[in-house]
Protein backbone atom coordinates (compact mmCIF):
# COMPACT_ATOMS: atom_id res chain seq x y z
CA UNK A 1 0.00 0.00 0.00
CA UNK A 2 2.95 2.61 0.81
CA UNK A 3 6.68 2.00 -0.06
CA UNK A 4 8.40 -0.18 1.62
CA UNK A 5 10.34 1.80 4.40
CA UNK A 6 13.68 2.63 3.01
CA UNK A 7 15.99 4.03 6.25
CA UNK A 8 18.74 5.34 4.34
CA UNK A 9 17.36 8.30 2.61
CA UNK A 10 15.24 11.25 4.29
CA UNK A 11 11.45 11.54 2.95
CA UNK A 12 11.29 15.02 3.95
CA UNK A 13 14.10 17.34 5.44
CA UNK A 14 12.92 21.26 6.10
CA UNK A 15 15.45 23.63 6.93
CA UNK A 16 16.00 26.60 8.12
CA UNK A 17 12.15 27.42 8.20
CA UNK A 18 11.26 30.81 9.56
CA UNK A 19 7.36 32.62 9.86
CA UNK A 20 6.21 36.02 10.63
CA UNK A 21 2.78 37.07 11.11
CA UNK A 22 2.88 40.90 10.94
CA UNK A 23 5.55 41.45 14.20
CA UNK A 24 4.66 37.69 16.03
CA UNK A 25 7.58 35.95 14.33
CA UNK A 26 6.13 32.14 14.96
CA UNK A 27 9.31 30.04 13.57
CA UNK A 28 12.57 31.16 13.92
CA UNK A 29 14.07 28.45 12.21
CA UNK A 30 12.87 25.16 12.42
CA UNK A 31 14.62 22.08 11.20
CA UNK A 32 13.20 18.58 10.72
CA UNK A 33 13.63 15.42 8.69
CA UNK A 34 11.74 11.95 8.87
CA UNK A 35 12.73 9.17 6.75
CA UNK A 36 10.96 7.19 4.90
CA UNK A 37 8.54 4.85 7.12
CA UNK A 38 9.19 6.71 10.06
CA UNK A 39 6.52 8.70 12.35
CA UNK A 40 7.64 12.00 14.20
CA UNK A 41 5.33 13.37 16.84
CA UNK A 42 5.84 17.06 17.10
CA UNK A 43 4.39 18.49 20.72
CA UNK A 44 4.40 21.96 22.11
CA UNK A 45 2.40 24.28 24.47
CA UNK A 46 0.14 25.61 21.89
CA UNK A 47 1.40 29.03 20.49
CA UNK A 48 4.93 27.55 20.12
CA UNK A 49 4.49 27.24 16.38
CA UNK A 50 3.82 23.10 15.93
CA UNK A 51 0.75 23.59 13.37
CA UNK A 52 2.60 26.11 11.49
CA UNK A 53 5.28 23.56 11.21
CA UNK A 54 2.71 20.93 9.63
CA UNK A 55 1.01 23.81 7.40
CA UNK A 56 3.94 24.97 6.17
CA UNK A 57 5.01 21.24 4.86
CA UNK A 58 2.36 21.37 2.49
CA UNK A 59 2.18 24.98 2.24
CA UNK A 60 -1.14 26.10 3.86
CA UNK A 61 0.90 28.29 5.42
CA UNK A 62 4.25 29.03 3.24
CA UNK A 63 6.91 29.90 4.81
CA UNK A 64 8.55 33.33 4.54
CA UNK A 65 12.09 31.63 4.23
CA UNK A 66 13.94 28.17 4.36
CA UNK A 67 13.60 25.33 2.29
CA UNK A 68 11.58 21.70 2.16
CA UNK A 69 12.98 18.94 0.60
CA UNK A 70 10.50 16.24 -0.04
CA UNK A 71 11.34 12.95 -2.08
CA UNK A 72 13.71 15.23 -4.19
CA UNK A 73 11.43 17.97 -4.55
CA UNK A 74 12.93 20.91 -3.54
CA UNK A 75 11.28 24.22 -2.72
CA UNK A 76 13.13 27.29 -1.27
CA UNK A 77 11.00 29.71 0.21
CA UNK A 78 13.18 32.65 0.49
CA UNK A 79 14.17 32.61 -3.42
CA UNK A 80 11.90 34.97 -5.51
CA UNK A 81 10.29 33.39 -7.86
CA UNK A 82 7.46 34.14 -10.49
CA UNK A 83 3.74 33.58 -8.87
CA UNK A 84 3.14 31.10 -11.28
CA UNK A 85 6.23 29.48 -10.23
CA UNK A 86 5.21 29.63 -6.74
CA UNK A 87 1.62 27.77 -7.34
CA UNK A 88 3.43 25.24 -9.47
CA UNK A 89 5.77 24.35 -6.10
CA UNK A 90 2.81 24.57 -3.97
CA UNK A 91 0.93 21.93 -6.06
CA UNK A 92 4.17 19.85 -6.20
CA UNK A 93 3.94 19.53 -1.84
CA UNK A 94 0.55 19.28 -2.01
CA UNK A 95 0.74 16.26 -4.24
CA UNK A 96 2.99 14.65 -2.38
CA UNK A 97 1.15 14.59 1.12
CA UNK A 98 -2.28 14.35 2.45
CA UNK A 99 -3.65 15.88 5.35
CA UNK A 100 -6.27 15.28 8.10
CA UNK A 101 -7.72 18.45 9.70
CA UNK A 102 -8.77 18.70 13.60
CA UNK A 103 -12.08 19.82 12.28
CA UNK A 104 -12.12 16.94 9.78
CA UNK A 105 -12.89 19.85 6.83
CA UNK A 106 -15.29 17.36 5.26
CA UNK A 107 -16.64 18.98 2.06
CA UNK A 108 -20.67 19.02 3.03
CA UNK A 109 -22.56 18.83 0.21
CA UNK A 110 -21.00 15.31 -0.92
CA UNK A 111 -21.32 11.93 0.36
CA UNK A 112 -18.57 9.88 2.44
CA UNK A 113 -17.84 8.55 -1.15
CA UNK A 114 -17.95 11.39 -2.91
CA UNK A 115 -15.33 13.18 -0.12
CA UNK A 116 -12.98 10.16 -1.06
CA UNK A 117 -12.98 10.06 -4.48
CA UNK A 118 -13.18 13.60 -5.57
CA UNK A 119 -9.44 13.78 -4.81
CA UNK A 120 -8.56 10.60 -6.97
CA UNK A 121 -10.85 10.91 -9.73
CA UNK A 122 -11.11 14.71 -10.36
CA UNK A 123 -7.61 16.19 -9.50
CA UNK A 124 -5.67 12.69 -10.25
CA UNK A 125 -8.13 11.46 -13.22
CA UNK A 126 -8.04 7.76 -11.75
CA UNK A 127 -10.97 5.69 -13.19
CA UNK A 128 -14.21 6.30 -11.23
CA UNK A 129 -14.88 2.87 -11.02
CA UNK A 130 -11.13 2.20 -9.50
CA UNK A 131 -11.18 5.02 -7.22
CA UNK A 132 -15.00 3.84 -5.87
CA UNK A 133 -13.06 0.47 -5.55
CA UNK A 134 -10.31 1.82 -3.27
CA UNK A 135 -12.71 4.16 -1.55
CA UNK A 136 -15.04 1.71 -0.44
CA UNK A 137 -12.23 -0.99 0.75
CA UNK A 138 -10.08 1.72 2.91
CA UNK A 139 -13.96 2.73 4.34
CA UNK A 140 -14.77 -0.75 5.28
CA UNK A 141 -11.54 -0.63 6.80
CA UNK A 142 -12.23 1.82 8.88
CA UNK A 143 -15.60 0.77 9.73
CA UNK A 144 -17.60 3.07 7.95
CA UNK A 145 -18.55 1.17 4.67
CA UNK A 146 -22.33 1.72 5.51
CA UNK A 147 -21.85 4.77 5.99
CA UNK A 148 -21.00 5.64 2.17
CA UNK A 149 -23.84 7.00 1.19
CA UNK A 150 -24.46 9.28 4.63
CA UNK A 151 -23.40 13.07 4.26
CA UNK A 152 -20.90 14.31 7.28
CA UNK A 153 -23.93 15.82 8.74
CA UNK A 154 -25.24 12.57 9.56
CA UNK A 155 -21.83 11.35 11.09
CA UNK A 156 -20.12 11.57 14.57
CA UNK A 157 -17.10 13.33 15.33
CA UNK A 158 -15.49 10.41 15.36
CA UNK A 159 -16.94 8.82 11.90
CA UNK A 160 -16.18 12.65 10.17
CA UNK A 161 -12.29 12.03 11.10
CA UNK A 162 -12.01 8.51 10.16
CA UNK A 163 -13.29 9.37 6.77
CA UNK A 164 -11.08 12.54 6.78
CA UNK A 165 -8.34 10.20 7.84
CA UNK A 166 -9.70 7.79 4.47
CA UNK A 167 -10.14 10.92 2.02
CA UNK A 168 -6.09 11.82 3.01
CA UNK A 169 -5.11 8.11 2.44
CA UNK A 170 -7.03 7.76 -0.77
CA UNK A 171 -4.70 10.07 -2.63
CA UNK A 172 -2.03 7.47 -1.91
CA UNK A 173 0.30 10.15 -0.33
CA UNK A 174 4.38 9.62 -0.04
CA UNK A 175 3.52 11.66 3.28
CA UNK A 176 0.72 12.25 5.87
CA UNK A 177 0.04 14.64 7.91
CA UNK A 178 -1.93 15.12 11.02
CA UNK A 179 -3.16 18.49 12.84
CA UNK A 180 -4.46 17.91 16.52
CA UNK A 181 -6.32 14.91 14.73
CA UNK A 182 -8.35 14.16 17.83
CA UNK A 183 -8.58 17.43 19.63
CA UNK A 184 -12.28 18.04 18.25
CA UNK A 185 -13.37 14.76 19.42
CA UNK A 186 -15.13 13.46 22.90
CA UNK A 187 -12.38 11.62 24.78
CA UNK A 188 -13.92 8.61 24.60
CA UNK A 189 -13.66 8.48 20.32
CA UNK A 190 -10.44 9.49 20.86
CA UNK A 191 -9.12 6.13 21.13
CA UNK A 192 -10.58 5.19 17.88
CA UNK A 193 -8.70 7.52 16.00
CA UNK A 194 -5.62 7.01 17.80
CA UNK A 195 -5.86 3.28 17.05
CA UNK A 196 -6.21 3.72 12.90
CA UNK A 197 -3.05 5.85 13.31
CA UNK A 198 -1.23 3.06 15.05
CA UNK A 199 -2.36 0.80 12.65
CA UNK A 200 -1.16 2.99 9.74
CA UNK A 201 1.98 3.71 11.24
CA UNK A 202 2.74 0.05 11.88
CA UNK A 203 1.93 -0.44 7.87
CA UNK A 204 4.79 1.77 7.26
CA UNK A 205 2.83 5.26 6.33
CA UNK A 206 5.44 8.20 7.18
CA UNK A 207 3.61 10.40 9.20
CA UNK A 208 3.86 13.71 10.66
CA UNK A 209 1.54 14.22 13.26
CA UNK A 210 1.09 17.45 16.13
CA UNK A 211 -0.60 15.82 19.12
CA UNK A 212 -1.66 16.73 22.63
CA UNK A 213 -1.38 13.02 23.31
CA UNK A 214 1.96 12.29 24.64
CA UNK A 215 1.16 8.03 25.19
CA UNK A 216 0.41 8.00 21.61
CA UNK A 217 3.49 10.17 20.74
CA UNK A 218 5.15 7.44 23.60
CA UNK A 219 3.73 4.51 21.64
CA UNK A 220 3.88 4.85 18.12
CA UNK A 221 6.24 7.69 17.35
CA UNK A 222 9.93 7.25 16.25
CA UNK A 223 10.73 10.54 16.72
CA UNK A 224 9.65 13.46 19.26
CA UNK A 225 10.36 16.82 18.69
CA UNK A 226 9.26 19.38 21.39
CA UNK A 227 8.61 23.13 20.03
CA UNK A 228 8.76 25.93 21.97
CA UNK A 229 8.72 29.92 20.71
CA UNK A 230 8.86 28.72 17.30
CA UNK A 231 12.07 26.43 17.83
CA UNK A 232 12.50 22.73 17.96
CA UNK A 233 14.07 22.53 21.65
CA UNK A 234 14.39 19.26 21.65
CA UNK A 235 14.02 16.20 19.74
CA UNK A 236 15.03 12.49 20.22
CA UNK A 237 13.49 8.45 20.53
CA UNK A 238 10.33 9.11 22.50
CA UNK A 239 11.97 6.36 25.17
CA UNK A 240 14.75 9.06 26.29
CA UNK A 241 12.44 12.85 25.35
CA UNK A 242 9.87 11.76 28.10
CA UNK A 243 11.81 9.65 30.57
CA UNK A 244 14.96 11.87 30.63
CA UNK A 245 14.56 15.54 28.93
CA UNK A 246 17.86 17.45 28.25
CA UNK A 247 16.03 20.62 28.35
CA UNK A 248 14.43 22.61 31.15
CA UNK A 249 11.54 23.80 28.94
CA UNK A 250 11.16 20.65 27.91
CA UNK A 251 11.04 19.24 31.20
CA UNK A 252 8.45 22.00 32.44
CA UNK A 253 6.42 21.34 29.69
CA UNK A 254 6.40 17.20 30.20
CA UNK A 255 5.48 17.93 34.69
CA UNK A 256 2.74 19.94 33.32
CA UNK A 257 0.97 17.59 31.15
CA UNK A 258 1.46 14.39 32.78
CA UNK A 259 1.25 15.62 36.16
CA UNK B 1 -67.43 46.82 -13.16
CA UNK B 2 -67.25 45.64 -16.75
CA UNK B 3 -66.92 42.05 -16.19
CA UNK B 4 -66.65 41.56 -19.75
CA UNK B 5 -63.67 44.20 -20.22
CA UNK B 6 -62.08 42.08 -17.29
CA UNK B 7 -62.05 39.00 -18.90
CA UNK B 8 -61.29 40.37 -22.81
CA UNK B 9 -58.27 42.19 -21.46
CA UNK B 10 -57.18 39.33 -19.98
CA UNK B 11 -55.71 37.83 -22.99
CA UNK B 12 -53.45 41.22 -24.13
CA UNK B 13 -52.44 41.35 -20.54
CA UNK B 14 -51.04 37.24 -19.97
CA UNK B 15 -49.83 37.61 -23.33
CA UNK B 16 -47.63 40.51 -22.64
CA UNK B 17 -46.48 38.43 -19.55
CA UNK B 18 -45.74 35.68 -21.57
CA UNK B 19 -44.09 36.86 -24.74
CA UNK B 20 -42.90 40.12 -22.81
CA UNK B 21 -42.14 40.54 -18.55
CA UNK B 22 -41.83 36.73 -18.12
CA UNK B 23 -38.94 36.41 -21.03
CA UNK B 24 -37.30 39.89 -20.25
CA UNK B 25 -36.95 38.80 -16.75
CA UNK B 26 -35.36 34.99 -17.62
CA UNK B 27 -32.90 36.42 -19.93
CA UNK B 28 -32.13 39.06 -17.85
CA UNK B 29 -31.61 37.53 -14.87
CA UNK B 30 -29.84 34.70 -16.61
CA UNK B 31 -27.48 37.09 -18.19
CA UNK B 32 -26.87 39.26 -14.67
CA UNK B 33 -26.14 35.88 -12.68
CA UNK B 34 -23.07 35.75 -15.08
CA UNK B 35 -21.78 38.98 -14.58
CA UNK B 36 -23.01 38.95 -10.95
CA UNK B 37 -20.61 35.64 -10.18
CA UNK B 38 -17.35 37.93 -12.48
CA UNK B 39 -17.81 40.90 -10.82
CA UNK B 40 -17.98 38.94 -7.48
CA UNK B 41 -14.51 37.35 -8.39
CA UNK B 42 -13.01 40.79 -9.39
CA UNK B 43 -13.97 42.35 -6.48
CA UNK B 44 -12.46 39.81 -4.10
CA UNK B 45 -9.64 39.59 -6.29
CA UNK B 46 -5.85 40.45 -5.35
CA UNK B 47 -5.28 42.44 -9.02
CA UNK B 48 -6.13 46.02 -7.21
CA UNK B 49 -7.65 48.15 -10.94
CA UNK B 50 -9.72 44.48 -11.47
CA UNK B 51 -11.20 44.79 -7.66
CA UNK B 52 -11.48 48.52 -7.82
CA UNK B 53 -13.45 48.38 -11.14
CA UNK B 54 -16.26 45.99 -9.77
CA UNK B 55 -16.69 48.08 -6.73
CA UNK B 56 -17.38 51.17 -9.21
CA UNK B 57 -19.82 48.51 -11.31
CA UNK B 58 -21.25 47.96 -7.73
CA UNK B 59 -21.67 51.46 -6.69
CA UNK B 60 -23.02 53.21 -9.89
CA UNK B 61 -25.88 50.14 -10.58
CA UNK B 62 -26.91 50.47 -6.70
CA UNK B 63 -26.67 53.63 -6.67
CA UNK B 64 -28.74 55.43 -9.11
CA UNK B 65 -31.94 54.69 -10.12
CA UNK B 66 -32.96 52.05 -12.60
CA UNK B 67 -35.49 53.98 -14.23
CA UNK B 68 -32.64 56.75 -14.94
CA UNK B 69 -30.07 53.84 -15.92
CA UNK B 70 -32.57 52.71 -18.60
CA UNK B 71 -33.38 56.37 -19.82
CA UNK B 72 -29.63 56.77 -20.52
CA UNK B 73 -29.11 53.25 -22.20
CA UNK B 74 -32.42 53.88 -24.85
CA UNK B 75 -33.11 57.52 -25.14
CA UNK B 76 -29.51 59.07 -24.54
CA UNK B 77 -26.91 56.80 -26.34
CA UNK B 78 -28.57 57.73 -29.73
CA UNK B 79 -27.31 60.96 -29.05
CA UNK B 80 -23.59 59.44 -28.85
CA UNK B 81 -24.71 57.87 -32.36
CA UNK B 82 -25.81 54.46 -30.44
CA UNK B 83 -29.07 53.07 -30.57
CA UNK B 84 -30.00 50.15 -29.17
CA UNK B 85 -33.49 48.84 -29.45
CA UNK B 86 -35.92 48.68 -26.80
CA UNK B 87 -35.83 45.07 -26.04
CA UNK B 88 -31.79 44.55 -25.94
CA UNK B 89 -31.99 48.42 -24.30
CA UNK B 90 -34.00 46.72 -21.23
CA UNK B 91 -32.32 43.51 -21.04
CA UNK B 92 -28.75 45.20 -21.05
CA UNK B 93 -30.15 47.68 -17.86
CA UNK B 94 -31.59 45.10 -16.02
CA UNK B 95 -28.61 42.37 -15.98
CA UNK B 96 -26.21 45.06 -15.24
CA UNK B 97 -28.23 45.29 -12.70
CA UNK B 98 -28.89 41.93 -11.41
CA UNK B 99 -25.15 42.10 -11.80
CA UNK B 100 -24.51 44.50 -9.62
CA UNK B 101 -26.88 43.46 -6.57
CA UNK B 102 -26.03 39.87 -7.42
CA UNK B 103 -22.09 40.32 -6.67
CA UNK B 104 -22.42 41.20 -3.28
CA UNK B 105 -24.58 38.55 -2.34
CA UNK B 106 -22.38 36.03 -4.07
CA UNK B 107 -19.56 37.75 -2.79
CA UNK B 108 -21.11 37.60 0.85
CA UNK B 109 -21.89 33.81 -0.12
CA UNK B 110 -18.84 32.71 -1.00
CA UNK B 111 -17.02 34.45 2.37
CA UNK B 112 -19.46 32.67 4.19
CA UNK B 113 -17.74 29.29 3.55
CA UNK B 114 -15.50 28.66 5.83
CA UNK B 115 -11.54 28.82 5.12
CA UNK B 116 -11.32 24.95 6.11
CA UNK B 117 -13.13 24.47 3.01
CA UNK B 118 -10.42 25.77 0.40
CA UNK B 119 -7.69 24.16 2.75
CA UNK B 120 -9.14 20.59 1.99
CA UNK B 121 -9.59 21.40 -1.49
CA UNK B 122 -5.94 22.21 -1.77
CA UNK B 123 -4.84 19.41 0.33
CA UNK B 124 -6.81 17.06 -1.94
CA UNK B 125 -4.31 18.78 -4.76
CA UNK B 126 -7.32 20.89 -6.11
CA UNK B 127 -5.97 24.41 -7.65
CA UNK B 128 -7.55 27.93 -6.34
CA UNK B 129 -10.04 27.59 -9.43
CA UNK B 130 -10.88 24.27 -8.82
CA UNK B 131 -11.57 24.39 -5.41
CA UNK B 132 -14.01 27.44 -6.05
CA UNK B 133 -15.89 25.19 -8.40
CA UNK B 134 -16.10 22.17 -6.86
CA UNK B 135 -16.01 23.01 -3.48
CA UNK B 136 -16.96 26.66 -2.85
CA UNK B 137 -19.66 27.61 -5.21
CA UNK B 138 -21.94 24.68 -4.88
CA UNK B 139 -21.85 25.92 -0.79
CA UNK B 140 -21.91 29.08 -1.62
CA UNK B 141 -25.14 28.37 -3.93
CA UNK B 142 -26.93 26.98 -1.10
CA UNK B 143 -26.34 30.46 1.05
CA UNK B 144 -27.09 32.57 -1.84
CA UNK B 145 -30.45 31.26 -2.72
CA UNK B 146 -33.02 33.36 -0.63
CA UNK B 147 -31.12 36.97 -0.99
CA UNK B 148 -31.30 36.09 -4.68
CA UNK B 149 -34.95 34.60 -5.01
CA UNK B 150 -35.41 38.46 -3.55
CA UNK B 151 -33.52 39.60 -6.46
CA UNK B 152 -35.38 37.62 -8.79
CA UNK B 153 -38.76 38.46 -7.66
CA UNK B 154 -38.19 42.50 -7.55
CA UNK B 155 -36.77 42.12 -11.16
CA UNK B 156 -40.02 40.69 -12.63
CA UNK B 157 -41.62 43.99 -10.74
CA UNK B 158 -38.57 46.00 -12.08
CA UNK B 159 -39.80 44.61 -15.72
CA UNK B 160 -42.40 46.65 -15.55
CA UNK B 161 -40.09 49.89 -15.96
CA UNK B 162 -39.65 48.46 -19.20
CA UNK B 163 -42.78 49.58 -20.67
CA UNK B 164 -41.90 53.48 -20.67
CA UNK B 165 -38.93 52.46 -23.21
CA UNK B 166 -41.91 50.63 -25.22
CA UNK B 167 -41.25 47.68 -24.76
CA UNK B 168 -43.99 45.44 -24.79
CA UNK B 169 -44.88 44.12 -21.78
CA UNK B 170 -47.62 43.38 -19.04
CA UNK B 171 -48.45 46.18 -17.56
CA UNK B 172 -48.21 48.30 -21.13
CA UNK B 173 -50.61 46.12 -22.36
CA UNK B 174 -52.84 47.02 -19.16
CA UNK B 175 -52.14 50.74 -20.04
CA UNK B 176 -53.22 50.35 -23.47
CA UNK B 177 -56.32 48.90 -22.70
CA UNK B 178 -56.93 51.43 -19.70
CA UNK B 179 -56.24 54.20 -21.88
CA UNK B 180 -58.96 53.42 -24.37
CA UNK B 181 -61.42 52.11 -21.67
CA UNK B 182 -61.01 54.71 -19.28
CA UNK B 183 -61.45 51.78 -16.85
CA UNK B 184 -57.97 52.21 -14.50
CA UNK B 185 -59.19 51.22 -11.30
CA UNK B 186 -59.82 47.52 -13.03
CA UNK B 187 -56.98 47.30 -15.34
CA UNK B 188 -53.99 48.41 -13.25
CA UNK B 189 -55.57 45.46 -10.65
CA UNK B 190 -55.83 42.85 -13.22
CA UNK B 191 -52.29 43.74 -13.83
CA UNK B 192 -51.27 43.60 -10.27
CA UNK B 193 -52.82 40.29 -9.58
CA UNK B 194 -51.21 38.77 -12.83
CA UNK B 195 -47.92 39.88 -11.29
CA UNK B 196 -48.75 38.52 -8.22
CA UNK B 197 -49.35 35.19 -9.35
CA UNK B 198 -46.40 34.89 -11.13
CA UNK B 199 -44.23 36.19 -8.24
CA UNK B 200 -46.17 33.25 -6.07
CA UNK B 201 -45.02 30.49 -8.55
CA UNK B 202 -41.75 32.06 -8.07
CA UNK B 203 -41.99 31.60 -4.26
CA UNK B 204 -42.57 27.74 -4.77
CA UNK B 205 -39.59 27.19 -7.22
CA UNK B 206 -37.71 28.92 -4.23
CA UNK B 207 -39.17 26.73 -2.00
CA UNK B 208 -38.13 23.93 -4.06
CA UNK B 209 -34.56 24.52 -4.28
CA UNK B 210 -33.52 25.79 -1.12
CA UNK B 211 -35.30 21.59 0.20
CA UNK B 212 -32.73 20.61 -2.63
CA UNK B 213 -29.73 22.27 -1.89
CA UNK B 214 -30.67 21.57 2.17
CA UNK B 215 -30.44 18.03 2.25
CA UNK B 216 -26.68 17.72 2.81
CA UNK B 217 -27.52 20.20 6.22
CA UNK B 218 -28.72 19.09 9.92
CA UNK B 219 -32.70 19.93 10.48
CA UNK B 220 -32.93 20.89 13.99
Amino acid sequence: MSPAPDTAAPLLRATGLRKSFGDLEVLRGVDLEVRRGRVLVLIGPSGSGKTTVLRSLNALTPADSGVIELDGERVDFGAPVSTRARAAERARLRDAAGMVFQHYNLFPHKTVLENVIEGPVVVQRRPRAEAVADAEALLARVGLQSKRDAYPFQLSGGQQQRVGIVRALALKPKLLLFDEPTSALDPEIVGDVLAIMSELAKEGWTMVVVTHELSFAREVADEVAFLDAGVVVERGAPADLFTAPRERRTREFLDRLLR
Amino acid sequence: MDWQLAWDSLGPIVRGAVLGTIPLTLVSFALGLALALGIALARMSRIVPLAMAARFVISVVRGTPLLVQLFVIFYGLPSLGLTIPPWPSAVIAFSVNVGGYGAEIIRAAILSVPAGQWEAGYTIGMSRALTLRRIILPQAARVSVPPLSNTFISLVKDTSLASLILVTELFREAQKIAAFSQEFMMLYIEAAVVYWVICLGLSTVQDRLERRLDRYVARS
